[in-house]
C-alpha cells in the first residue's frame, strides 16, 4: 500500500427512510466526484432497503461547532426549563390544544 | 430440437452468463481498489448470482430429471457451460473489469428490455426483476469507464487497450443459432440483431463520453452457442465447483 490517499475526499451520507420524513446522517464515503459519492452511498448504505432518498454532502461543506464551544453554546439552555411547552399547565378552559 | 430442448437452454445461456460474471466479480471481494469500490464489485457479484439462480432453477424444471440449481451451477463440466465469452473474461486489472462489465451490462440491459415482453411469463417476469439491477450495473461500468477515458493520460491508455483487447469477444454475444428460431417464432426469445442496434447506440454514446475510440472492425471469436470457452472458463469452474466436488452433498 502506498501511503499516498487516492481514495477521493470524504462524504457525508444522509438517507430518507420514507417519503416525508428527515433525511438522517448515516455515515461516510470516499469518493472522487458527486456522482460516484451517491453510487458508493447507494452501495454501502441502501442494500437492505434503508431509504427511498440519498443525499451526500462533501465533509468540507459542512460547519460543525466545535467541543469548546459547548460551555457557551448548550449549557445556557441547562437551568430554562421554560423553554420546554411541558413547563406550562394549561388552563381547564383550553381542551383543544 | 423440441421447443422445451430449446427453452431449457436458453435459459441455460441467461443463467450461466449471469453465474460466471457474478463468479468473476466475486473475484475482486477484498481486492477492491478501495473499501467502497470493493463493496460495490461485490454487489454486484450478488446480483448476477442471484439472476443466475432463477434461470438455472427453471432450466432444472424444465428438463424434469430432478437437477437442482445448484447441480446445474456446481457438476457441470466445461463444455456444458452456455456462458458469453464476453463473461469468462478475467478480471485483469481494474479498468479490464469495468470495461468488460460495460459491455456485458450493455448487452443485458437491452436483452432484458426485450425479454420483458416475452411470451414465457418465467422468463419475463425475470427480464423485469433483473433490469433493475443491470441498469445500475449498466450506470456503474460507464460512470467509471468515462472517469478513466477521460481521466489521466495513463487511465486512457490503459482503457482504451482494455476496449481494443475485449472488442473482438462481443460479437459472441448475438449470435443466433436454431434454438433462437424455434424460440423467437413462439415469441419467448428475442432478434439479436436487434438487441445488437441498440446496444451499440449505448457503446456508442458511452465511448464518445469517455473521450475513447470505438476499436476498428476485428475477427470476432464465437463459442458461446456450441459452449466452446476460451482457456479461462476451466480455472474458473475449477474454484467455483471446488467444495462441490470435494466434499459431494455438501451442506450448510
Amino acid at each position: 500500500m502506498s501511503n499516498t490517499d487516492n481514495q477521493g475526499g470524504v462524504w457525508e451520507v444522509f438517507i430518507q427512510s420514507k417519503p416525508g420524513l428527515p433525511h438522517k446522517h448515516a455515515g461516510s464515503v470516499h469518493a472522487t466526484d458527486k456522482e460516484m459519492a451517491l453510487q458508493n452511498a447507494r452501495d454501502m448504505y441502501t442494500r437492505r432497503q434503508e431509504g427511498t432518498c440519498l443525499w451526500v454532502v462533501p465533509l468540507n461543506a459542512i460547519t460543525s461547532s466545535m467541543p469548546d464551544d459547548n460551555d457557551s453554546f448548550f449549557d445556557p439552555s441547562d437551568d430554562k426549563i421554560y423553554r420546554h411547552p411541558t413547563h406550562y399547565v394549561m388552563p381547564d378552559g383550553a381542551k383543544h390544544i | 430440437m423440441t421447443t422445451n430442448e430449446a427453452l431449457i437452454n436458453y435459459c441455460l445461456r441467461l443463467g450461466d452468463s449471469s453465474l460466471i460474471l457474478g463468479q468473476r466479480m466475486s473475484e475482486w471481494c477484498s481486492n477492491g481498489p478501495i473499501l467502497e469500490e470493493d463493496i460495490a464489485m461485490t454487489n454486484v457479484a450478488l446480483d448476477l448470482i442471484g439472476q443466475s439462480r432463477t434461470m438455472l432453477t427453471y432450466a432444472g424444471k424444465l428438463e424434469g430429471k430432478g437437477r437442482t440449481e445448484d447441480d446445474l451451477a456446481y457438476r457441470r463440466e466445461e463444455r456444458e457451460f452456455y456462458n458469453t465469452l464476453l463473461s469468462e473474461r478475467p478480471n485483469g486489472h481494474f479498468g479490464d473489469t469495468v470495461t468488460r462489465n460495460f459491455l456485458h451490462s450493455a448487452f443485458f440491459y437491452h436483452l432484458f428490455q426485450a425479454l420483458k415482453n416475452s411470451k414465457d411469463e418465467m422468463i419475463a417476469a425475470h427480464a423485469a426483476k433483473s433490469i433493475k439491477e443491470v441498469t445500475y450495473h449498466l450506470r456503474h461500468s460507464s460512470e467509471w469507464l468515462v472517469r478513466l477515458g477521460d481521466g489521466t493520460e495513463e487511465s486512457h491508455n490503459k482503457v482504451q487497450e482494455s476496449l481494443n483487447d475485449m472488442w473482438e469477444f462481443t460479437g459472441d454475444l448475438f449470435e443466433m443459432n436454431e434454438v433462437d428460431e424455434i424460440l423467437i417464432k413462439e415469441g419467448i426469445a428475442v432478434d439479436l440483431t436487434e438487441v445488437k442496434k441498440e446496444w451499440e447506440k449505448i457503446i456508442n454514446q458511452v465511448i464518445e463520453r469517455a473521450t475513447l475510440s470505438k476499436p476498428e472492425e476485428c475477427y470476432m471469436q464465437s463459442g458461446r452457442l456450441n459452449a466452446m470457452h476460451s482457456e479461462y472458463l476451466g480455472h474458473l469452474i475449477a474454484e467455483m465447483q471446488f467444495l462441490q466436488r470435494a466434499y459431494p452433498e455438501a451442506q450448510w
